[in-house]
C-alpha cells in the first residue's frame, strides 16, 4: 500500500512537471490574523477554547505562519457514564508554518505539536504545489509522518507508540469561467498501538449481576486507509452567490467503509455580508472486529467497542455569516471580518446501545444524540 | 515492482508531454467571477480546520476533508 501510494505522488509529480512550460506564476497566501474561540457540546461533552492563526510574508518569496490551538474539555461521555469517572483535561496544539516560492512552484513544509496529560503527537509535512495550463489547474502534493506517544493517567508506567504516514494528492481545476472543480485522494498507513488506552468492551458474563462485564479493547497494530473526495463550487450572479457541493468515498483496512456528501450556498450581500447555509450527511458501516457485546471474555483476537468504529451516520446544518469592515484605527491593517459560525450535527447509532438507559444486555436502546458546535472569529488582513 | 513503476512513469510523462501546449480555455479577463469571495475554496482557513477536527475525531473515515488548495488562477 505505500509503494501505490508513493508511485501516485511521483506520477503525479511528474505529470506536473511535464507541464511546466504552460505554467502560470503563483502567489502565496495572504498575510492575516485571526483570532478564534470554538464551542462543542454534545453526549455531555463540552470542549472550548481558542485558536490563534497568524501568517505573514517575509519578502516575495517566503510566507510563515503559526497556529496556537487549544482544547478545554469537560467530558461525562456514553463511555464515561458506562464505565468510568468523569473528567477534565486540556489539550494544546502548535503548528509552524512555511510557504516558499520556487519560480512556479510553492514548497511548504510545516510542524505541529500537540500535547494532553496523556497523550502527545508530533507531525511533520513537506507539499508542492503547482499551477498548471495557464493557471487553470492546481497540483497539490503533499507527505506528512506523525508520532504519537500514549500514556496512561492512572499508569504512570504505561507507554506506547504510533506510527503515521500521510500521502495526499489535490486537484483544483477551473472547468468554466464560472465552474470550479477539486479532487482530493489521501492514503494513511498507521502502525503501532491504534486502540485507546482506556475504552473497555463488554462481553456477556451470566454470573455478573447485570449479565455483562467489561474488559480493555485491542485493536490490530496496523491500519492502512484512503479516501477520495470530489467537489465543485458554481458561481451564480445574483448578489454575487455560489453554490457548492463535496462528496467523499472512504475505506480501511479495519473493514470500515464510509461515504459524506455535502450541499451548500454561499451569497455575498452588498459586499459586506456573506451568508453560507450548508448541510452534511455522513454514514458509515462498523470495523470487522467491533461489537456492542461480546458473547464471552477474550472472544476475537481483536476487540473494539468505540462508537467511533460502529455502524452509524450523521446529519449536519451549518450557517456561517460573515460582517466585512475598514479597520480605520489602526493603519498597518487593511481590512477585518467579524465571523460567526453555528452547526447542528445529529448523530444515530445503528449497533451502539446505551448502556446507562438499562435493559437486558444488548436490548437497551440505541444511543443518539446532537451537538451543537459554535464558533466565533476575528480576521484581520495587512 | 521497479519496472512497473518506472512503466507508469514512463506513460505518464507521455501523456502529460502531449497536453503541454493545450490553451488556458478560460482566458485571464474571464476570471472575474471565479476571484469573487463567495468562490473561494478555503475562505476561513482556522474555522475549515477547526471543523475537519470536529469531524474526524468523532468519525471512523479520515483523510481527504480539506479543500484540494489553490484557487483560479485569478491573481
Amino acid at each position: 500500500m505505500n509503494v501505490r501510494h508513493g508511485s501516485l505522488l511521483v506520477v503525479a509529480w511528474v505529470v506536473a512537471n511535464t507541464l511546466l512550460p504552460a505554467a502560470h506564476a503563483q502567489v502565496l497566501p495572504e498575510d492575516r490574523l485571526d483570532v478564534l474561540y470554538h464551542s462543542y457540546e454534545g453526549d455531555q461533552i463540552t470542549i472550548t477554547g481558542p485558536s490563534l492563526l497568524a501568517r505573514k510574508s517575509i519578502g516575495s518569496k517566503l510566507s510563515v505562519s503559526a497556529n496556537y490551538y487549544v482544547d478545554e474539555i469537560t467530558s461525562a461521555s456514553i463511555d464515561v457514564r458506562s464505565y468510568a469517572s468523569p473528567y477534565t483535561e486540556q489539550r494544546n496544539e502548535y503548528s509552524l508554518s512555511a510557504d516558499y516560492l520556487v519560480g512556479e512552484t510553492i514548497l511548504s513544509t510545516g510542524f505541529t505539536s500537540s500535547d494532553e496529560q496523556d497523550f502527545e503527537a508530533q507531525t511533520a509535512f513537506f507539499g508542492v504545489s503547482q499551477e498548471v495550463f495557464g493557471g487553470l489547474t492546481t497540483v497539490n502534493l503533499s507527505y506528512a509522518r506523525g508520532w504519537d506517544e500514549i500514556g496512561q493517567v492512572t499508569d504512570p508506567t504505561f507507554f506506547r507508540e504510533a506510527d503515521r504516514r500521510l500521502y495526499r494528492l489535490g486537484l483544483s481545476q477551473v472547468l468554466t469561467k464560472n465552474f470550479l472543480v477539486t479532487l482530493d485522494y489521501e492514503g494513511i498507513t498507521d502502525e503501532g498501538f491504534l486502540n485507546n488506552s482506556y475504552r473497555q468492551v463488554r462481553f456477556l458474563d451470566p454470573n455478573d449481576a447485570r449479565g455483562y462485564r467489561f474488559q480493555p479493547e485491542l485493536y490490530p497494530e496496523t491500519r492502512t486507509s484512503g479516501s477520495l473526495a470530489i467537489g465543485g463550487r458554481y458561481f451564480i450572479g445574483a448578489g454575487p452567490s455560489a453554490i457548492y457541493a463535496n462528496a467523499r468515498t472512504y475505506s480501511d483496512t479495519w473493514g470500515i467503509d464510509a461515504w459524506n456528501a455535502e450541499l451548500g450556498y454561499t451569497y455575498s450581500l452588498r459586499s459586506k455580508w456573506i451568508f453560507d447555509l450548508s448541510a452534511r450527511h455522513y454514514s458509515q458501516t462498523a470495523a470487522d472486529f467491533y461489537s456492542d457485546l461480546y458473547p464471552f471474555e477474550n472472544a476475537q483476537n481483536f476487540l473494539g467497542r468505540d462508537k467511533e468504529i460502529s455502524t452509524f451516520t450523521n446529519t449536519g446544518v451549518k450557517l456561517d455569516v460573515t460582517y466585512d469592515f475598514r479597520v480605520d484605527m489602526f493603519r498597518f491593517l487593511d481590512r477585518g471580518t467579524l465571523n460567526f459560525s453555528y452547526n447542528y450535527i445529529m448523530f444515530e447509532y445503528e449497533d451502539f446501545r446505551n448502556i446507562p438507559e438499562g435493559g437486558d444486555p444488548g436490548e437497551e436502546p440505541l444511543f443518539e444524540f446532537n451537538a451543537d458546535v459554535i464558533q466565533v472569529y476575528l480576521s484581520f488582513w495587512f | 515492482m521497479r519496472a512497473r513503476i518506472l512503466a507508469t512513469l514512463l506513460t505518464g510523462t507521455v501523456l502529460a508531454s502531449g497536453c503541454s501546449n493545450i490553451e488556458p480555455w478560460v482566458k485571464p479577463y474571464e476570471r472575474a467571477n471565479l476571484a469573487s469571495e463567495v468562490m473561494k475554496l478555503d475562505r476561513n482557513p482556522v474555522s475549515g480546520s477547526y471543523m475537519n477536527h470536529v469531524h474526524e475525531s468523532r468519525e471512523g473515515a479520515r483523510g481527504a476533508s480539506g479543500s484540494a488548495g489553490g484557487g483560479c488562477g485569478c491573481n
